[in-house]
């Protein structure tokens, strides 16, 4: 029977999917071209829900509906964190639409179903829970990809997007099944003690892989990466911008359930495989990196680079490794977030600058806006101080303590290759000149909210102590 | 029960045949679906054609003769283009279907599983009822 | 009582309410306007001042305890914690009272020196940023804050001397400011980095307790020769002091940052950043006491540039840098005061030396504003007539600077030579001899700089004469404030200072060094009676007394009596003279050797080793490989679905084959 006790564990997504569901009745009477009520009501959902997320944050783990579902640190972190970086996409989601002239209420309900996806993958204790959350999350970014109708390459992005997506998701499934046929029960934890207990079977490690690919094709590691660039590039901005950033930690969290909760027995496996996408990760994506001239293809190449370092922090098993993770994939999320906006920002209707080109001569048109740029693609490159050199600082130190100092060297080695890219816009921006002196045209949330995104950078990397601390902490109390 | 008695009337009759007839027993159901097939699709027609003549206005044209009635021709190319709004109706259909689909188990097991099941029914329904009413006011239900 | 009882409130607050008048007066300068500026900023050093004093009273006559705690963890890495926290002790506490306080002034003084600048709140918010960094500095507890304060401190100053970034030489002085000071923050950082490496902990406390069990140890620095690791912590910390106190051979800064406004002349480059050096020597009387080489390198530092930076005062004629190279040559008081072991006497010497050489910088101001910004003394005289509170302040400053008896001067300098005197260290006999001598320049120079400015013949052009007036009461009554403590705060604070328990606990001095104490046992009483011992002292072995009365002496026989023989001595001893003007020829040499040579190296290798070798072969070579290969595996990237879908096949395969069939 369900208890009152596991509803309020629940509370968050109920509250979010009746909202969800209110909005968007809501949103077919708005006869407003600029859906300011669907847009306002969405950002009060986004803030009443991380509310009753820290309210409801409890004390110890506690688990619902047949332990199918956890409630602890790591889901309440990572949960405010989506919702943070959600409410700062929607706001320069808004401002691109209303530019660009085709705002839909459905945007913003797609997103909010998108986040309610997120944060069932979060705090999902059931492979079935993980799998439900994550189809959630996915349909809805397919559906947000294709919205755009008249643009063929959106169309083509959710095609690809959606058919690799399945395939992965029956790999998923597939790897699923076999985890269940060996050790006969869906929940994480179970399934941890069984194969602890029951030793060795060669089925356990096929499964694992299939459910690797799963996980790998969700954050986007070599050699599962392909629907990066092209969905990265072909989406809309403001699609893009949500795709690559709070998604990112419910893949995180769904790596953690799946491998920390649920395999842990099996970490040497995991560990190797891990090894093998991380190194291919960060060659991949930091090489052809270098020959974009997309900026947004660019991003998605170093997406691919962050994750394989996001997976450094994972492989080395230990509680403060998955700390430096999440203290990655957090920061990643920002500055990914803010890259995405200063597209955004400098472009206006009828044009994306998403050429790398656009940014040429920046800092004449906006020196503002060019030092905040410089502070997300230094971050990006991992420069001290700034929140992105934590990130890598934190994630190698674990690799190095867990003995794999070739794989620090080795990601050391990359990053430099990386940061020549993330320093030629740089250069552009400052040494460039520009092809047309337009100003730059935004409004005023749009400018303070992109502001406040960069100085995040660098203040907090004055100070990462304190988000680090979080990250540890959770992560210690789980493990 | 009245279908168990008439299988023993022609159990009856089979009977005296022999034993290795015993066999064909299992498939009576069959051929009992057979028979019944029969006597109603040859009712329908004569009831159906016969109706037809005695109250109906024959007033043929080209598309009502037809074999389907839905707007292609029966016989050619499969390849074509045709209007996306058939997926759109195909779609909506399915979701309600699914529904219904549901609603049978849901139906059988209501009172075992108690005030629980029929509240999280009733919340299906609930979100099935949003769903109509975006498509309703969106227009998706209305052809042209 | 209620206030006490959250002191670690009140010493945030402290820190932090500079701070918010800076970002406020910066930030929002525009939005408030001048006056809004200059309230804030004032604002938030007052509260800070008040506090301070707060807190001097808590400590010393409200039973306060020590305070020594973190108040926010930064970072930890390992076993490295980087924390900020406060060690509020006597120590620090005065320090606290006396940063504050002239700070204060100064930003009062400030609104009538910097009225027509049109960079008035920018000024307002580096001047509030650099007490809020002298404050962290002096309030930390532990080795990395003191290192933020001291490179934010350094930071602020650099902004400052360069406030006037279109005028060449503020650039030039500015730059060379900064690199200098980088020179001792080397030998700084190199310091604290050996502290953490061999005591493990950024704490003072803990460090100090580690420190007499780490007294005999020794380090190979290169090859087999053994150094004593705490001679080389405190020569590596004491020559990032030199640095910042302008020691020589680093003092070469110091002069030129004269460039920047007056207020900042008297606040950074007098009476306070300057003495962060003097202070953290302090500070770290637990590491120096175990290190008698170090402190005979001190004691040799200080009194060359006691003695010698006070000769350079004598043939200088722009009116700050006269008070510049007096600046340097106290500080070199203060830096044998530590080299004798004395850190009372140096700290004491600090307190007053900031308050009287604050003063005269700030008199000196009020007359360049009178002069229209005109510096140099040689177009001065007579001042007296239309100035008189500048005249009467200025010559307090002196008196005291001189060490008139009664002065704070008298008392803060008097206690150093006869400390140095004590002393038995090797090096003291030599640092005697200029402390002594030292005394004589420091009172020709002083009447020099007076007599040429307010007495004598009017030498200004008449422009200049017809608009000369006292200056306005926001700039004249910080002068009447600042001569206050001048004149008595030495006779107040001798007694407890330099003999009493007054930082008892905050500054240790190892037994075979104890000057003071030896010193002490010649005086008793109330701190009246011990002033009045110090008067009798000085008029029964009168050497000092006579030294300085000569010096006045000869300064009124020079530039009153007979004003064309300073002339004949320049051409008679033209060596000498030039030898001076040359300032012993430090700038040439460092401009040549370190700058010129630098800039040639650099040049070699920028052309032979960057443009060919790194840019060419290496980094362009490297990167237009990564080019080439980048522009070839981006082919696998083709857009065709059933290739993407290919991949994540061979992925798995892959995946299947490594780690279900083990294959590899």
């Amino acid at each position: 029977m369900i208890s009152k006790a596991e509803i309020l564990i629940l509370m968050p997504e109920i509250f979010i999917l009746t909202l969800a569901c209110l909005i968007l009745i809501v949103d077919t009477f708005s006869q407003d071209p600029l859906r300011r009520v669907t847009y306002y009501l969405s950002q009060l959902t986004l803030v009443l829900t991380a509310v009753l997320v820290i309210g409801f944050s409890p004390e110890q783990t506690v688990y619902a509906f047949g332990n199918s579902f956890i409630s602890d640190g790591m889901s309440v972190v990572l949960k405010t964190g989506v919702f943070v970086i959600s409410f700062f996409a929607f706001l320069y989601s808004h401002e691109y639409l209303k530019e660009h002239g085709w705002l839909k209420g459905e945007y913003f309900v797609l997103g909010l179903f998108a986040i309610l996806g997120m944060m069932i993958l979060i705090s999902a204790y059931s492979l079935l829970t993980v799998y439900l959350g994550l189809e959630l999350l996915s349909l809805s970014l397919y559906a947000m990809i294709a919205m755009h109708r008249e643009s063929t390459t959106a169309s083509e992005a959710a095609m690809k997007f959606f058919v690799l997506g399945a395939i992965a998701s029956g790999m998923l499934l597939y790897g699923m099944s076999m985890i269940y046929g060996v050790t006969g029960s869906l929940e994480l934890g179970t399934i941890a003690t069984n194969i602890e207990s029951n030793g060795d079977n060669p089925l356990l490690v096929f499964g694992l892989v299939f459910i690797m690919v799963g996980i790998a094709f969700k954050l986007g590691a070599v050699p599962f990466h392909m629907w990066i660039p092209d969905v990265y590039q072909g989406s809309p901005t403001c699609v893009t911008l949500f795709i690559a950033s709070a998604p990112k930690l419910a893949a995180f969290a769904m790596a953690m359930r799946l491998l920390v909760d649920g395999l842990q027995p099996l970490l040497n496996d995991w560990q190797g495989m891990l090894i093998i996408l991380s190194i291919l990760s960060m060659a991949t994506g930091n090489i052809i990196a270098i020959s974009q001239t997309n900026i947004k293809r660019m991003l998605a190449y170093s997406t691919i680079a962050h994750v394989g370092f996001l997976l450094l922090g994972l492989l080395s098993g230990t509680p403060s490794g998955y700390a430096g993770s999440m203290f990655y994939i957090i920061t990643y999320a920002l500055m990914s977030m803010g890259a995405f906006g200063m597209i955004i920002l400098l472009g206006r209707k009828g044009f994306e600058a998403d050429e790398l080109a656009h940014f040429k001569g920046l800092s004449e048109r906006s020196p503002w806006f060019a030092f905040i740029m410089l502070i997300l693609m230094f971050s990006m490159a991992g420069v001290p101080p700034f929140l992105g050199f934590w990130g890598k600082w934190f994630v190698l130190k674990e690799v190095v303590d867990a003995g794999f100092v070739w794989l620090a060297a080795t990601a050391v080695f990359f990053s430099i290759i990386g940061a020549y890219y993330y320093i030629r816009v740089i250069k552009f921006m400052y040494f460039d000149k520009a092809d047309s002196m337009t100003a730059i045209k935004a409004s005023k949330q749009m400018r303070f909210a992109l502001s406040v995104n960069g100085l995040a950078l660098l203040i907090l990397g004055l100070m990462p102590g304190a988000l680090l601390a979080i990250c540890v902490s959770v992560l210690s109390i789980a493990a | 029960m009245y279908l168990v008695c008439l299988h023993e009337v022609f159990f009856n009759f089979w009977i005296d045949k022999g034993v290795t007839n015993q066999v064909l027993e299992n498939y009576f159901p069959i051929l009992l679906f057979i028979v019944i097939g029969l006597v109603l699709g040859v009712s329908m027609i004569v009831i159906g054609f016969g109706l037809g003549k005695i109250m109906g206005h024959a007033r043929p044209y080209k598309a009502k003769q037809s074999p389907y009635e839905c707007g292609f021709e029966a016989f050619e190319n499969a390849r074509i283009k045709f209007d996306v709004r058939y997926y759109l109706v195909a779609i909506l259909f399915i979701i309600f279907d699914l529904e219904i689909a549901f609603l049978f188990p849901w139906a059988v097991v209501l009172d075992e599983i108690g005030m629980a099941g029929f509240w999280a029914m009733m919340i299906f329904l609930a979100v099935l009822v949003v769903g109509f009413i975006y498509e309703w006011r969106k227009g998706a239900l209305e052809w042209e | 009582m209620d206030l006490f009882e959250n002191m670690e409130d009140i010493y945030l607050a402290i820190v932090l309410a500079p701070l918010l008048g800076s970002v406020i007066a910066g930030l929002f300068g525009k939005l408030i306007g001048r006056s809004g500026a200059h309230w804030v900023a004032i604002a938030g050093v007052g509260v800070s001042f008040v506090l301070s004093l707060l807190a001097y009273y808590h400590l010393f006559y409200n039973g306060g305890e020590v305070y020594n705690a973190a108040v926010y963890t930064w970072l930890n890495s390992g076993d490295l914690h980087f924390e900020i926290g406060f060690l509020i002790d006597q120590l620090s506490v005065t320090m606290m009272v006396v940063v504050t306080f002239v700070s204060w002034i100064i930003h009062i003084y400030t609104i009538g020196y910097m009225v027509d600048d049109p960079g008035y709140q920018r000024f307002f918010s580096y001047i509030s940023l650099f007490t809020f960094a002298m404050l962290m500095l002096v309030m930390s507890n532990n080795f990395l804050q003191l290192f933020f304060g001291w490179e934010a401190v350094g930071l602020v100053s650099y902004l400052l001397i360069g406030f006037w970034y279109k005028r060449e030489p503020a650039i030039f002085a500015n730059l060379k400011a900064f690199l200098v000071n980088r020179v001792g923050d080397f030998g700084f950082l190199l310091g604290v980095a050996a502290v953490f490496m061999h005591f493990h902990s950024m704490d003072y406390i803990e460090v100090f307790e580690q420190a007499p069990a780490l007294a005999s140890v020794t380090v190979n620095i290169w090859g087999d020769e053994s150094w004593s690791l705490m001679s080389v912590i405190c020569i590596c910390l004491f020559i990032g002091a030199m640095g910042k106190s302008a020691q020589v051979p680093l003092h070469v800064w110091l002069p030129d940052s004269m460039e920047g406004p007056t207020p900042i002349s008297a606040l950074i480059h007098a009476a306070t950043m300057v003495t962060a050096g003097i202070f953290m020597v302090s500070r770290m009387s637990p590491l120096f006491e175990l290190s008698e080489t170090a402190l005979n390198f001190i004691l040799i530092i200080g009194a060359t540039t006691a003695f010698f930076m006070g000769l350079l005062a004598l043939v200088q004629n722009d009116i700050k840098r006269v008070i510049a190279y007096s600046t340097l040559s106290q500080l070199g008081y203060m830096t044998v005061a530590l080299g004798a072991s004395a850190y009372a006497a140096a700290m004491f010497h600090l307190v007053t030396h900031a308050f009287f050489k604050a003063l005269l910088f700030l008199a000196a101001g009020a007359v360049i504003i009178a002069m229209h910004h005109q510096q140099d003394m040689r177009k001065y005289g007579g001042l007296y007539r239309y100035m008189p509170i500048t005249w009467i302040t200025c010559l307090v400053g002196s008196i005291a600077l001189i060490g008139f008896p009664g002065t704070s001067g008298f008392y803060s300098k008097d206690a150093i030579i006869e400390a140095v005197h004590l002393s038995t260290l090797p090096a003291a006999g030599y640092a005697y001899v200029a402390v002594l001598s030292g005394v004589f320049i420091t009172a020709l120079y002083s009447f020099r700089l007076f007599f040429m400015t307010f007495h004598g013949q009017e030498k200004m052009d008449k422009q200049t004469w017809e608009h000369l007036h006292e200056c306005p009461r926001v700039v004249t009554i910080p002068l009447l404030i600042l001569a206050i403590p001048s004149l008595i705060i030495g006779a107040w604070f001798a007694g407890p200072m330099l003999f009493g328990d007054h930082f008892a606990g905050a500054i240790h001095v190892a037994e075979g060094h104890a000057v003071l104490l030896e010193l002490g046992s010649h005086y008793h009483g109330e701190w009246y009676q011990i002033a009045w011992q110090f008067f009798v002292h000085a008029i029964s072995h009168p050497t000092v007394i006579l030294l300085a009365f000569s010096g006045v002496f000869t300064a009124w026989l020079l530039y009153i009596k007979f004003p064309t023989v300073p002339e004949k001595f320049a051409n008679n001893l033209s060596m000498i003279h030039r030898l001076l003007v040359n300032k012993y020829g430090f700038d040439d040499f460092y401009q040549k050797v370190f700058a010129g040579g630098a800039k040639g190296i650099g040049r070699l290798f920028w052309q032979m080793g960057d443009v060919k070798l790194i840019d060419g072969l290496m980094v362009n070579g490297s990167a237009l490989s990564v080019r080439w290969f980048s522009g070839k595996i981006r082919q696998i990237q083709s857009g065709y679905l059933y290739h993407y879908a290919f991949a994540m096949i061979v992925g798995l395969l892959l995946f299947l084959a490594v780690f279900v069939h083990k294959l590899i």
